[in-house]
């Protein structure tokens, strides 16, 4: 095992890799921009480094600059979190040139599963199911046209480099696809440096659910079940949750299996996830592969007793898995919220001081947070500033702990999305189990005219 | 004269508008892109673009403008 680890991430998952060092006694490294100087994750950690000024590429990515920190602190290896560096190949590279281990999979697959024209070719090579699409880069918009002739419309044009959020675009004709193309290829020519795009078919009221797996170096593949993620803005997640209340346990054998197959083909290690898209009659079809921690992790680790990060660490150094997938146990419900300093009804971000700050307790309930009271929320990163985990035997035990503790969650001097989130899980149709991504949009905001 | 300023540091993902455009009240000039996700800056009262000073796959800090309106 290592005897010390430079995080280089900041905020929650900063602090939450930290907590499972100094459980391990692994000595902890963290980086923090001249924005994050006072947080909490700074002072937990057992050495701290300034790594440059508050925007993130003279901060978080600036690569060279954590890898010399991680050399002069004598760190053995780098666990890179979620976002900033940790889906870059090029930086994994770097790491494991001088000598770091790369707390995550092998550079080639980081970058293979990093292009999705690449990743979607893969996964029928093993043998998962994909979108009804093309997978090779369209040039033009007369190829672009004939390719959705022949898949019909509605489609989702998507660049290759793109994921998350960002880089899709819906259409319903032609005239819609002749409209985006040219912009869109542009687009993410310049954004991503490769402007590569493709068509896949539109999946109607889908349901985006992930299955987490764990691999070591030895060959061995344990799946922990899945986390149903469709409640999302912007297409971007805000509850997250496990078991998923809308797939059967056919489906999820299935997807258990075809999770499996895809990272034994791609030869993964360590921690990562395949995101599916799941429609009105369970069929799954493969959208991404995340080749990191996920956010929504916690709502796994509630379910199975394990420490991902833990895990992480263990398979990083070299040691097999110490559990077989029938080790793995599922265990009542779990439910995670994302709690964003944004406005609950723009979901525009709303920096600021906070001034009180108070965190839910009670059974159950568990909170991934990295802010105090008199933190500042600065615009310069991802404005999201904790997580509210609530368990129960059940889903509605899970439910009403997590409504409970929403409504006691004390946080004062910026705008939350807290409102919303209550109004989220206390919905029925929430509470019925039925949630697909156009949650938001076909309940949610409707509420917000309704009571004006 | 109005600056339209991004309100968030992030990378410039899309521009909606260019000089000479008559805008609303609401109307959305750009899109920044920050972990992932889209996030469009509105402008807050009707007007002209009379600048735009982005480009798509610029980073900007939360007080640069980006458009100005008359």
């Amino acid at each position: 095992m290592f005897t010390k680890v430079l995080i280089a991430n900041r905020g929650e998952i900063a602090l939450r890799v930290i907590r499972t060092c100094q459980k391990l006694n692994i000595q902890t490294v963290a980086i923090y921009s001249e924005a994050d100087a006072d947080a909490l994750f700074v002072r937990e950690a057992d050495e701290a480094y300034c790594v440059g000024k508050p925007p993130v590429n003279q901060s978080y990515l600036n690569a060279e600059e954590i890898i010399a920190i991680a050399k002069k602190s004598g760190a053995e290896a780098v666990h890179p979190g979620y976002g900033l560096l940790s889906e870059n190949a090029s930086f994994a590279t770097r790491c494991i040139n001088e000598g770091l281990t790369f707390i995550g999979p092998s550079p080639n697959i980081i970058a293979s599963m990093g292009s999705k024209i690449e990743a979607r070719k893969t996964m029928k090579e093993a043998g998962v199911p994909i979108i009804e699409g093309i997978n090779t880069s369209l040039e033009s918009e007369d190829e672009a046209k004939l390719a959705a002739k022949e898949i019909g419309y509605p489609l989702m044009l998507k660049a290759s480099a793109g994921g998350g959020g960002i880089g899709m675009q819906l259409v319903n004709s032609e005239e819609e696809l002749v409209k985006a193309f040219a912009g869109n290829k542009k687009r993410a020519e310049s954004f991503f440096g490769d402007g590569a795009m493709f068509l896949e078919k539109y999946i109607a009221e889908p349901h985006h659910i992930e299955v987490q797996i764990l691999a070591d170096s030895h060959g061995n593949v344990v799946p922990l079940w899945e986390r149903e993620c469709s409640i999302q803005r912007r297409n971007q997640k805000v509850v997250e949750e496990a078991p998923s209340p809308f797939i059967n346990e056919e489906t999820r054998n299935k997807m258990l299996e075809a999770a499996i197959k895809a990272a034994q083909h791609i030869g993964y290690t360590n921690a990562g996830t395949i995101e599916f898209l799941v429609d009105r009659e369970q069929n799954f079809y493969f959208l991404e592969m995340n080749t990191r921690l996920q956010v929504e992790h916690p709502v796994t680790e509630e379910i199975t007793g394990l420490d991902l990060v833990e895990e992480q660490l263990k398979v990083a150094s070299g040691a097999k898995l110490s559990f077989t997938r029938e080790d793995v146990t599922r265990n009542g419900h779990a439910i995670e919220v994302r709690i964003y300093a944004e406005d609950p009804k723009t979901f525009f971000p709303s920096p600021g001081k906070i001034t009180e700050f108070k965190l839910p307790e009670g059974e159950g309930i568990r909170n991934e947070c990295a802010i105090e009271a008199g933190s500042q929320v600065t615009p310069f990163y991802d404005p999201m500033i904790g997580k509210l985990i609530a368990w129960g035997q059940t889903r509605e035990e899970a439910c009403s702990r997590l409504k409970r503790a929403l409504e006691d969650y004390k946080i004062e001097g910026i705008k939350t999305n807290i409102p919303m989130l209550i109004k989220t899980v206390s919905h029925e149709q929430f509470l019925k189990g039925y949630t697909t991504t156009q949650f938001v949009n076909e309940y949610y905001l409707p509420l917000l005219t309704s009571t004006k | 004269m109005a600056k339209v300023e991004a309100g968030m540091a992030g990378n410039v993902w899309k521009v909606l508008v260019k000089e000479g455009d008559e805008v609303k009240a609401g109307q959305e000039v750009v899109i920044l892109e920050s972990m992932k996700m889209e996030i469009p800056v509105a402008v807050e009262a009707d007007g002209k673009v009379t600048k735009v000073h982005v480009q798509e796959g610029d980073f900007v800090n939360d007080t640069d403008a980006i458009v100005d309106v008359e």
